[in-house]
């Protein structure tokens, strides 16, 4: 019954997505005018219909509704409850709803706050909007129905992949997908603009809170996925350049780039092509992704499951939105009048090599991530892997993080280094110093001795936009980027020490011995069965010591069975410091060689600095945040005070 | 000189800039691409046309039943990966993928050691049904029934 109601509800806000759209479309012409009106509240029962039918389907999954064909498939009646609700959308028709869900209750969100935009651009943007979200409602109606009934009904479902049972699950996909789906805002409003050819900083200032939003949830959907990744796999890495982790790699990339050239319209009405430009590619992205994830096309962990026709769905769906757009962008482009001039050495212009170099690495992500497909093609099965993308994105990135610590300083329109360079004697310096000493150290391949150094001097860079200011004046907005430029700096720094400095120790101990592992002295004191809700494991107890005078810590790394389905997992168990993270994996059981007693399987690593790496992606996320917040806090209160005018007006008689 | 510049002029000179730096980065990936990309063998493959010893490579097939041997470190292993025509005998230290047992298909990730032993650095199993490497999709609908009769 709830499984019905949940397609019923999924049936009509496609029904509504269409009645959107056709309404939006007609209600720019003069004749239509009057369906305009229609528009906005359609939007927002729309989402709310999405949202029933995403309800109905967590639902099925807490009570495990085993005549559902989905939950037979992919849940077990074992399973504790907090995973049942997060494996909703741990398979492929459940994450397709989540997306529709996001992007229909996005649409309905912009409905309902966003008065801004010129009403036709309004139109433009929210016809747009449903444009898109019907093309996925009909993919998921016809090609993944998350409701189809199973007919006998099974005595027990087949449960949720191991690796998908964890903590992770409930909340990187839901964020990641606020950020992937968030970005369908831009593009509509990118798409609205070129409609009614309305590029100018009024709508830079409407499109920027929602670019901001979405940018917020990828970065922190990222971060959290990356530390997922590195906790759960148990292969001590914590990116892979895996499709999928590119797959939100490069949205990111598109929207970090949008965020700054929308900052450069919003205040100086320059770079308006190239603005709705990384609108449209921001949610391309977005879309390319779900089609190499979803489709199976690419081998991956994150591929659910391999079915040609929603491969094939998924292209033409990409086709009609990224070559719609991009043609609509070609006809249009030339028509949104230039903007304002500034000189090479200004604002804008460290702004715009910013995003030129940010596109220059999304596409080598890009070519990277589908290069196996072209070559597959030509009959050949290649993989690209850290050779490629390590390497190849450093030499953009590198010059991006250098121009990040002046570009700041810089005044708007036109300035010059003599003005600035007295400030960046200090980065320079530490630049130098943390070269000497990391080559003191020694130990440091290329590339993560550029990181460090370059960590270095950004880190101080970073702060000086704040010199000589009062603190208390400086506005949030202005905090966020510092925070977040910061962030990159602590990040950077925590990628470059542990991919410099990790060490790794795979050893076989008897209970009772001990190892070393960098300055970490590790005892196997003994491995005992245990058993959870749906699994049994074997249990390493370590006794740990930092040095030669450090408390003993107890560490519980787990080689875990699940029974439903059949599958092993190993729970690494880690222990952080405040200079590094300690990182243990138990193996299986090696076999006794000549002399008697068991011997166990240990994989060792210690990453010195390893939590700066996702302390500083939070750190960017926290500074987006506060930058949303100030612009926020500005909007409301120009509407207060626009009221204010206008109730004074009234009161007065005028 | 900036107040020269025409507006139409400056939007040329930023387009260009942007595309010649886009097109330098696609060449330099075609041209990173054909030397860093890993190709995937099977043994029959690897035994005909070894590639160079330092180019990482993946090396797919089955794992020949009784010849997975773990050396006296306890975590080295030795076996033999054979797709029913050649034979490729791997080394790997480290712990194995749960699924990994003999009989079982495998993907190897790593380098052609000068001695003919494939030395891998990483190994995929049959993560469940789910995953499975694409390469071992098309074999074992093709030669695995036939590979693992051989190798029993």
């Amino acid at each position: 019954m709830i499984a019905e109601l949940g397609l019923a509800a999924l049936w009509l806000a496609a029904a509504l997505a269409a009645l959107q759209l056709v309404a939006g479309v007609l209600g720019l012409t003069v004749r239509g005018a009057s369906l305009g009106d229609a528009v906005r509240p359609v939007a927002i029962v729309q989402g709310l219909l999405a949202l029933l039918a995403f309800a109905c389907l967590v639902y099925v999954f807490a009570v495990t509704d085993l005549s559902v064909k989905l939950v037979a498939l992919n849940s077990h009646s074992m399973k504790p409850l907090i995973y049942k609700i997060a494996g909703t959308w741990g398979n492929h028709e459940g994450s397709m709803l989540l997306w529709v869900t996001v992007m229909g209750l996005g649409g309905g969100f912009v409905a309902l706050v966003e008065r801004r935009l010129p009403e036709r651009t309004m139109l433009a943007t929210l016809a747009g909007q449903a444009f898109v979200s019907l093309g996925f409602y009909g993919f998921l109606l016809i090609a993944s129905n998350p409701f189809e009934r199973l007919s006998p009904v099974p005595a027990e479902g087949n449960g949720l992949n191991p690796l998908l049972q964890d903590l992770g699950l409930a909340f990187h996909p839901p964020t990641l997908y606020l950020g992937y789906v968030g970005l369908s805002i831009a593009f509509s409003f990118a798409i609205g603009a070129l409609v009614t050819r309305e590029v100018g900083p009024a709508f830079a200032r409407a499109m920027r809170p929602w670019v901001l939003g979405a940018w917020i949830f990828l970065t922190i959907g990222i971060t959290a996925g990356s530390y997922w990744a590195y906790y759960e796999l148990g292969w001590g890495g914590w990116w892979f350049w895996d499709p999928v982790e590119n797959a939100s790699l490069m949205p990111w990339l598109a929207a970090t780039a949008l965020l700054h050239s929308v900052s450069v319209l919003a205040s100086r009405d320059a770079l308006r092509a190239w603005t709705i430009m990384l609108g449209v590619i921001a949610f391309s992205m977005s879309m390319i992704g779900t089609f190499l994830v979803r489709s199976g096309i690419l081998t991956s962990v994150h591929a659910f499951a391999v079915d040609p026709q929603r491969g094939t769905f998924i292209l033409v769906l990409l086709a009609i939105y990224i070559g719609g757009a991009l043609a609509l962008f070609g006809l249009r482009a030339g028509t949104v009048a230039e903007g304002e001039r500034f000189a090479p050495v200004s604002r804008e212009a460290a702004l715009v090599f910013n995003n030129v170099m940010l596109c220059a690495i999304l596409g080598i992500v890009l070519f990277g991530t589908l290069y196996p497909l072209l070559a597959e093609a030509m009959g050949a099965k290649v993989s690209v892997g850290p050779p490629y993308f390590n390497p190849m994105s450093a030499l953009f990135a590198v010059p991006m993080l250098v121009v990040l610590m002046v570009g700041p300083l810089l005044r708007w329109r036109r300035d010059t280094f003599a003005r600035v360079g007295r400030l960046l004697v200090i980065p320079a310096m530490l630049v130098i110093a943390a070269g000497i000493l990391v080559v003191v150290i020694g130990g440091a391949p290329l590339l993560p001795f550029i990181g460090l150094v370059l960590a270095a001097g950004l880190a101080w860079a970073s702060v000086l936009p704040l010199k000589g200011r009062n603190l208390r004046r400086v506005p949030l907005p202005v905090w966020g980027m510092v925070i977040a430029h910061f962030g990159i700096a602590v990040s950077l720094f925590g990628m470059s020490s542990e991919s410099a400095f990790s060490i790794e120790k795979l050893v076989a101990l008897r209970a009772g011995e001990v190892t070393q592992v960098g300055p970490w002295d590790v005892k196997l004191d003994s491995v005992e069965p245990v058993a959870g809700p749906n699994w049994t494991a074997l249990e390493a107890r370590l006794l740990v010591r930092y040095g030669d005078d450090g408390k003993v810590t107890q560490m519980l790394p787990q080689a875990r069975g699940f029974w439903a389905p059949p599958q092993q997992t190993s729970e690494s168990a880690l222990l952080t410091r405040w200079n590094g993270q300690l990182y243990t994996v138990l193996g299986g059981e090696a076999p006794a060689a000549r002399q008697a007693g068991d011997r166990w399987q240990l994989r060792l690593w210690w990453k010195p600095f390893a939590p700066l790496i996702w302390g500083g992606g939070l750190l960017i996320a926290l500074g987006g945040v506060l930058a949303l917040l100030g612009r926020a806090a500005a909007d409301l209160k120009r509407i207060s005070v626009k009221d204010k005018i206008a109730s004074r007006r009234e009161r007065q008689g005028r | 000189m900036a107040g020269t510049v025409k507006a139409k002029h400056q939007r040329l000179v930023l387009l260009a800039i942007a595309l010649v730096v886009l097109v330098a980065a696609v060449l330099l990936s075609a041209w990173a691409l054909r030397n860093q990309a890993s190709y995937f063998y099977v043994p029959s493959d690897i035994v005909a046309r070894p590639p160079e010893p330092d180019r990482a490579v993946r090396l797919g097939g089955m794992v020949e039943k009784g010849s997975l041997k773990t050396a006296a470190d306890g975590v080295t292993i030795h076996f033999v990966v054979s797709d029913g025509k050649a034979h490729v005998p791997v080394v790997f230290r480290g712990i194995v993928p749960s699924l990994f047992v003999e009989g079982s298909g495998v993907v190897a990730e790593g380098k052609m050691g000068t001695s003919g032993t494939f030395v891998a650095d990483n190994l995929l199993a049959k993560h469940d049904e789910n995953y499975v490497p694409r390469e071992m999709q098309n074999m074992t609908r093709a030669q695995a029934k036939q590979v693992v009769a051989e190798t029993q």
